[in-house]
């Protein structure tokens, strides 16, 4: 197999290396899902610590009361663009880029349905992002040096009407994000193509890898998820360019238009964000604990309700606006119904693991950090949900606690237990599994300890988005643990760039199938061909690799 | 994968393996997003009826589009007629549907250009007048940008067949695009209703 993969590898032999601008030619043209699929996570990567950076800046600013260390206008911008940033330029592009890598090899495919248009989503994507951080050049155009957008990632009306936004800051905020969804939205359409009209003989539905059925519903959100947002910002673009009076409450415009439409948005967006993390959590947990996963067709099911029922939740974002009672009373049950499929998937992969042979490598880890801290988020989440709690608790750090805890003790636990798993898949080198724990333990210290805290902050009544806050106010020893926290995180950050940097020079190499895992993409060569499979697979049962490596013992016998 | 057994298998499932055309899915993911970003702007237009704080109003100043209502929705029958003429490789009655659809298209186009100006010229209604103008412009005007689309599309395929590129074999690819133009219509009728017959 390996010595007819280097015969096809390509036309130019290997010891003749390509000079950079060469190689940079080959990434640019690219219609490769794979290299796409590197391309989206790296650039989500390096906006990742873009954020990061934004997000510790603002921890030193409100590590100790009445600190001066940021000014009240740049903390605003921070806060905006850590939010905005976090959100479509580090989790969408590493979810898609995920999936892009991904879901081919998964179904026993060569490619994306529209190799072309895959290209085209990245570059709208990436494009989008330089808008996006071009405002700190452009922002303030003719108006002065420059600055960043400051209205929130929600960009709440009226705070965006041209007479309290002034100069072009917002309006980066709207066109970057807007191209950026155009190209999410291509990508999805084409995921979902994918899914159909390319799998593998015997690749039926029921056969579908957890991972390749998560993504699929999120694509389907995204398609109905994106164009409210499109609409709103070209509603908004239209308010401030052509004095329309959409959001413009003075002509009879209404403010909380914007807010549904943006929770319309907003709140499925962040399934959109958490379950691609479910997604490797399905693949990883089922391989460590050496079982298949535990009720299948439940979790399928469960899949599919929450991305059902998050379409109809998001006003629990807005309870503090004074809806009706019989509002109220739909979004709380709405909110807590979705409770019940995500506690089946706590269950199921409880379930998993239950009575597995589980060998706590680093991606498996991650994933157990995950169910705890995913737990946590869980609860306080169904805590918000009660209307009347909210109205206590809205707008604290308490919401800012519970979210993180959601998107990072869930999504970000979850990236690194799949860098960890497929990374020598991609690069064909096995990651230090040393340095993989010290990652993990020193993180998950450093998380717990930033945003454990949070939580007893809000209780106290501590207000998100202040910029500082007066001493005595029982605010000072959660502030400053939170603060401290964010050191072990950025540690722990560093044992991951040192563990990628020091394996891609010299680390062990991988061979095809490291973890003894039973999914499609195994099947073939670390890192995979330019093609992929030298011959499209056929699948008989859920576990292809497994049915080839226990001829004796298929799943197909059983299934 | 190796065996007979396994090479049995394979030959047998190979053969009965068919899978949905990927044009089709393609274009049904597009007009589910599509139908996503009307409805969001459906509801605006519904949510502000009855806001302006001045005027001019829908009632003093909107006439029902009837002629060119019919003509965009002919237009469905005679695209329809021309997919079904090419599939039977009839290319010449194919380019004669094709063109009446385009005709059809275009007249619907001039029509909506005649009524805005005489709203923005004879009414003084233009986008930053009141929320009427707002919403009706922003809607009307995305399902307009939606027909010229349609019609670039078309006008492409035309040329295409005039000179001789478009075969039989294409019938399943000219049909995907005819869902598109069946989706601007459909959204014409929900156009329709909300702003001449409930907005009115």
């Amino acid at each position: 197999m390996t010595v007819v993969d280097h015969a096809l590898a390509g036309a130019r032999p290997a010891d003749e290396r390509a000079s950079v601008v060469e190689r940079l030619h080959d990434w640019v043209i690219t219609v490769d899902h794979k290299r796409l699929g590197v391309m989206y996570i790296a650039s989500g990567l390096i906006f990742f610590v873009v954020a990061g950076l934004e997000a510790t800046m603002m921890r030193i600013q409100l590590a100790v009361p009445n600190n001066t260390f940021l000014s009240p206008q740049v903390f605003n911008r921070l806060f905006t663009m850590h939010g905005t940033t976090m959100v479509f330029l580090v989790g969408m592009p590493i979810i898609i880029g995920m999936a892009n890598y991904l879901i081919p090899l998964m179904i026993g495919a060569r490619d994306l349905a529209f190799p072309r248009l895959n290209a085209f989503g990245f570059w709208m994507f990436f494009f989008g992002a330089l808008l996006l951080y071009f405002s700190v050049l452009g922002g303030d155009g003719l108006y002065g040096a420059g600055s960043m957008p400051d209205v929130g990632w929600f960009a709440y009306a009226p705070l965006t009407a041209s007479a309290f936004s002034r100069g072009n800051a917002t309006d980066y905020w709207i066109v970057g994000l807007l191209v950026g969804g155009v190209g999410s939205i291509a990508t999805a359409a084409n995921l979902i193509t994918t899914v159909f009209c390319m799998r593998c003989p015997g690749m039926t539905f029921a056969r579908l890898p957890m991972f390749v059925w998560l993504l699929l519903v999120v694509c389907f959100q995204i398609l109905l998820v994106m164009p409210p947002l499109t609409a709103a910002q070209v509603m908004l673009l239209f308010d401030r360019f052509l004095g329309a009076h959409f959001f413009d409450t003075q002509a009879g415009g209404s403010a909380v238009l914007w807010q549904h439409f943006f929770w319309i948005f907003g709140h499925p967006e962040v399934y959109v964000l958490i379950l691609p993390g479910f997604a490797c959590a399905s693949e990883i947990i089922p391989v460590f604990s050496r079982k298949p996963i535990f009720g299948y067709a439940i979790m399928v099911a469960a899949t599919l309700s929450i991305g059902f029922i998050s379409l109809g939740v998001w006003a629990h974002h807005m309870f503090t606006i004074g809806m009706s009672p019989m509002g109220n009373t739909f979004f709380v049950l709405s909110t807590m119904l979705i409770a019940v499929p995500t506690g089946i998937k706590i269950f199921n992969w409880l379930g998993t693991m239950w009575g597995g042979k589980i060998r706590f490598a680093t991606p498996m880890l991650f994933c157990t950090g995950f169910l705890f801290q995913f737990l946590c988020a869980g609860l306080t989440g169904v805590m918000l949900a009660v209307a009347p709690f909210d109205w206590q608790l809205s707008d604290s750090y308490f919401v800012v606690a519970h979210f993180h805890y959601v998107l990072i003790g869930g999504l970000l636990f979850t990236i690194f237990a799949a860098i960890y798993y497929w990374f020598p898949k991609v690069t064909g080198r096995l990651l230090n599994e040393r340095l993989g724990k010290c990652h993990f333990w020193v993180f998950a210290l450093g998380f717990n300890l930033t945003f454990g805290p949070q939580h007893v902050a809000g209780i106290l009544g501590m207000p998100r988005r202040i910029y500082t806050y007066q001493a005595g106010r029982g605010f000072e020893l959660w502030n400053g643990l939170s603060s401290f926290g964010v050191l072990f995180q950025i540690a722990g950050m560093l044992f991951l760039v040192w563990n990628i940097v020091s394996t891609l020079r010299s680390g062990p190499p991988a061979g095809d199938d490291p973890w003894d895992a039973w999914t499609l993409e195994w099947a073939t060569t670390s890192p995979p061909p330019p093609y992929n499979f030298e011959e499209i697979p056929v699948v008989r049962s859920r576990r292809p690799l497994w049915d080839l490596k226990h001829p004796e013992d298929p799943d197909w016998k059983y299934e | 994968m190796t065996g007979q057994g396994q090479d049995a298998d394979r030959s047998l499932s190979v053969d009965q393996w068919t899978l949905p055309s990927r044009g089709r899915v393609g274009m049904a993911c597009m007009i589910l997003t599509e139908s996503a970003l009307f409805t969001i702007f459906v509801v605006a237009y519904l949510y502000y009826i009855g806001k302006s704080l001045t005027g001019p109003y829908p009632r003093d100043v909107l006439d029902l589009p009837v002629v060119a209502t019919i003509a965009l929705l002919s237009s469905s029958i005679t695209i329809t007629l021309a997919v079904r003429a090419l599939r039977g490789g009839q290319i010449g009655t194919f380019n004669l549907w094709w063109l009446l659809t385009i005709l059809l298209g275009g007249f619907f186009l001039g029509a909506t250009a005649v009524e805005w100006d005489g709203l923005i010229y004879r009414h003084h209604l233009t986008i930053w007048t009141n929320l009427f103008g707002t919403t009706y412009y922003t809607l009307v005007g995305f399902h307009a940008g939606h027909v010229t689309v349609g019609l670039l599309l078309l006008g492409l395929t035309l040329w295409f067949s005039l000179r001789g590129a478009v075969q039989r074999a294409h019938a399943e690819r000219v049909e995907v695009l005819s869902w598109y133009w069946h989706f601007v219509d459909a959204v014409w009728v929900v156009v329709f209703t909300t702003v001449y017959v409930i907005g009115r």
